[in-house]
C-alpha cells in the first residue's frame, strides 16, 4: 500500500514543534494504509533539523539543502514536496495547518493534481477524515477520492510525535530545478516574546475589546507569566491595535486547545470560540454575566478584569507558595 | 491593472448552523458574500482607484475590476453587491453548491483567467463555510504564477510590475514580493486605513476601516452593469469531485459549566477539581 510523507516545517535550521503533530498524523496513517512513512526537511543548513526529524520514529528522512531555498517560498518548495512524493510513491502527503503549511499543501495539491483534506481532526480511513467547518459548528466526514491523499493536519487533535529510540536513516535528495516563479521573500517582522509559543502553551491567558486598551494588557501578561503561560487576545482586541495580531485567537487567528483557558472580558463571538472551544478547561472572567462566553466555559466568574485580576494574583500565588 | 476578484456566497455566520439529517439545513439561511471576498472587492477597488478626502475618484480605462462568482443563480444577488461598491463587471458561472470543490473551482477559475487575463487575482484567504483555504493557492499552482496568501498589506510596486504584500505568519509579519501576473488571499486587516497603496491615492489617504458601503449612486449604476452568465461545460470543466462531504454533524457539546461566586473559589476549583493549576 501506499507510503506517507510528512513535511517537517523548519524556521531558521529549527524544527518547528508544530510538525510533531503531523508526525503522529503520519504514523497513524502508515498504520493505516500499511505503507511506511518518510519525513521531509527543506531549507537551507537544515541537516541538523533532519537529524533532529531521524529521531522521531520514521522509516526515513529526506531533506533538501540548498542557499536558494533559505527562506520559505510555496512556488519553490510545493515543487520539491512533489517531487519528494513522487520518488517516495505515496499516497498521502502531510503537513501540520500552520502559517507554511496552509500556504504550501494546496499548491503541492494542485501541482499532484490530488484532493486535499483541510484542517483534519480525525483519520476515519486511510482517504476519510474528519474536519471542522462553519467556525467549528459543524463536523463533517469527507473522502478523498484522488490516488494522492494532501492534508493539513489540525495541531490540536494530535499528540507530538515523541523521540523514538533508533535513528531513522537521513539522505539529501537534490531540488531538481528551483524557479520562484517571480516571488521573492523580502523580510520577516518577527514578534519576539518570552512567553510559550500560543499554539503550544499549556496555559493561555485571553483578553478582549472589553481590556480597552493596550497597556491594560500589561496585567493580563503579569498572570501569563506567574502561570508560564501564553497570552491571547480576541479579533476585536487586536483590531482595536490593544496587541498585536499574532496573538490572536479564533476562526481566523491561531487555534489553540490548552490545558486551561483563561478568558477576560471577551464576549464570546463565534469566531473567537472556534479558535478556542478545544481547550480542556474553560475560564470566563466578564462582567456581563449573559455574555456568550459563559456558555463554553466550565467556570465563570461575573465581574470585571480590574477586580478580578489582582485577586488572580494573589490567591494562584498563594498556591504557587503552598505547592513549594 | 485588470483584478479579477472572486465572490462566494456562504450561510450568515451569526446565524445558528441548523443540520437536518447529516446535510446542512438551508432552508432558512440568510446567505450573504463571504467576508473575505468582500475585503478582496474592497482591496480591487483601493488598488485601482485615485481615492481623495472627497471620496473615490474615476477609475483609468485600464483598471478593471471583474467579479467572479461560482454556483446557483441567486448569487447573482451578491454579485449586484459587488458591482455596487463600484466593480465593473461580473460573471456568474452556474454550478450547483455540492457539485463543487476546491480543484473544481481552481480549475473553473483558470479557464475565467484565461479568457479574462487579468494582472492580478484577488481572494478572500477562505470561504466562511468550508474553511478550506485551498482554492487561491491550488489556481496559482495550476497558473504556475507567484501566490501571497493571508495579505494583510498590498502596495503596487516596480511601475505596476509587482506587488509588495505583507502577509501575517505565525511568527510576525512576513513582506514578500510577487511579480504579476499573481494570486493573492486577503486576510482580515487588509481593510485598515492604510493598508493598500496604488501608487496614485496619496499614500497618507486614510480609508474608513472596513469593505465601503454601496452608494445609492452605486446601487443604481449596478443596475446597468452586466452579469455575464456561462456554464462549467461552456468553459470546458468536468465537474468531477477530488473531496466528496459524507456527512456532516454537530461536534460534541461541552458540558454546562458553573458560576463561581469569587476568585478564591475559582482557583480553588481550577487546583482541586479541574487539577490545571
Amino acid at each position: 500500500m501506499g507510503n506517507v510523507l510528512i513535511v517537517v516545517e523548519q524556521a531558521e535550521g529549527q524544527l518547528r514543534t508544530a510538525s510533531l503533530s503531523a508526525v503522529t498524523f503520519g504514523k497513524k496513517m502508515a498504520e493505516t494504509t500499511g505503507g511506511k512513512l518518510s519525513l521531509l526537511v527543506i531549507g537551507s543548513g537544515v541537516d541538523k533539523v533532519a537529524a533532529e526529524a531521524a529521531n522521531l520514529g520514521a522509516a526515513d528522512v529526506t531533506f533538501v539543502d540548498d542557499g536558494a531555498l533559505k527562506n520559505y517560498l510555496a512556488e519553490t518548495y510545493a515543487p520539491i514536496v512533489v517531487k519528494a512524493a513522487q520518488e517516495k510513491g505515496v499516497s498521502v502527503v502531510g503537513v501540520t495547518a500552520t502559517a507554511f503549511g496552509k500556504d504550501l499543501m494546496p499548491r503541492v495539491a494542485a501541482l499532484l493534481d490530488a484532493g486535499m483534506a483541510a484542517d483534519v481532526v480525525a483519520i476515519v480511513a486511510a482517504n476519510k477524515f474528519r474536519r471542522p467547518m462553519l467556525a467549528g459548528n459543524v463536523i463533517a466526514e469527507i473522502e478523498v477520492v484522488t490516488p494522492i491523499v494532501c492534508a493539513t493536519i489540525r495541531q490540536t487533535e494530535f499528540a507530538p510525535a515523541q523521540a523514538a529510540g533508533a535513528a531513522s536513516p537521513v539522505a539529501k535528495m537534490d531540488a531538481g530545478p528551483i524557479d520562484a516563479k517571480g516571488a521573492e521573500f523580502v523580510s520577516l517582522a518577527a514578534a519576539k516574546s518570552d512567553r510559550p509559543e500560543l499554539t503550544e502553551a499549556k496555559v493561555v491567558i485571553s483578553g478582549g475589546r472589553g481590556m480597552r486598551e493596550s497597556k491594560n494588557f500589561d496585567e493580563l501578561a503579569k498572570l501569563a507569566d506567574l502561570v508560564g503561560g501564553a497570552m491571547g487576545a480576541s479579533r476585536a482586541a487586536c483590531d482595536a491595535g490593544m496587541v498585536p495580531n499574532d496573538l490572536q485567537v479564533g476562526q481566523t487567528g491561531k487555534v489553540v486547545a490548552p490545558k486551561l483557558y483563561v478568558a477576560v472580558a471577551i464576549s464570546g463571538a463565534i469566531q473567537h470560540l472556534a479558535g478556542m472551544k478545544g481547550s480542556k478547561v474553560i475560564v470566563a472572567v466578564n462582567k456581563d454575566p449573559e455574555a456568550p462566553i459563559f456558555q463554553v466555559a466550565d467556570y465563570g466568574l461575573v465581574t470585571t478584569w480590574e477586580k478580578a485580576l489582582p485577586e488572580l494574583m494573589t490567591e494562584i500565588g498563594k498556591l504557587k507558595a503552598a505547592q513549594r | 491593472m485588470k483584478i479579477l476578484v472572486t465572490a462566494k456566497r456562504v450561510p450568515d455566520p451569526e446565524q445558528k448552523v441548523k443540520l437536518k439529517g447529516a446535510v446542512l439545513d438551508v432552508s432558512a439561511v440568510n446567505w450573504q458574500l463571504n467576508q473575505f471576498d468582500e475585503y478582496a472587492v474592497e482591496t480591487a477597488l483601493r488598488l485601482t482607484e485615485n481615492a481623495s478626502s472627497t471620496g473615490a475618484g474615476a477609475r483609468a480605462p485600464e483598471d478593471q475590476v471583474i467579479v467572479c462568482g461560482i454556483g446557483p443563480k441567486d448569487v447573482q444577488q451578491q454579485l449586484r453587491q459587488t458591482l455596487a461598491m463600484g466593480a465593473d463587471k461580473a460573471i456568474l458561472v452556474d454550478g450547483a453548491d455540492d457539485a463543487l470543490d476546491a480543484d473544481v473551482v481552481a480549475r473553473t477559475l483558470q479557464k475565467i483567467v484565461e479568457k479574462e487575463k487579468p494582472d492580478l487575482v484577488l481572494m478572500g484567504k477562505l470561504a466562511a463555510d468550508s474553511e478550506s483555504n485551498d482554492a487561491g493557492q491550488r489556481l496559482a499552482g495550476l497558473l504556475g504564477w507567484p501566490q501571497a496568501t493571508f495579505a494583510c498589506t498590498v502596495e503596487i510596486t516596480d511601475g505596476g510590475k509587482a506587488l509588495s504584500v505583507g502577509r501575517e505568519v505565525d511568527a510576525g509579519m512576513e513582506t514578500k514580493k510577487v511579480r504579476l501576473p499573481a494570486v493573492v488571499t486577503v486576510d482580515l486587516r487588509i481593510v485598515a486605513p492604510h493598508a493598500v497603496k496604488n501608487g496614485k491615492t496619496a499614500s497618507d489617504h486614510a480609508y474608513a476601516e472596513g469593505p465601503r458601503y454601496a452608494s445609492l449612486k452605486g446601487i443604481m449604476a449596478a443596475k446597468k452593469k452586466t452579469i455575464e452568465e456561462t456554464t462549467l461545460a461552456a468553459l470546458g470543466v468536468t465537474p468531477t469531485l477530488k473531496v466528496k462531504t459524507i456527512a456532516l454533524e454537530a461536534p460534541p457539546a461541552r458540558k454546562a459549566g458553573i458560576k463561581v461566586q469569587s476568585v478564591e473559589e475559582l482557583v480553588q476549583k481550577l487546583h482541586n477539581e479541574a487539577k490545571v493549576l
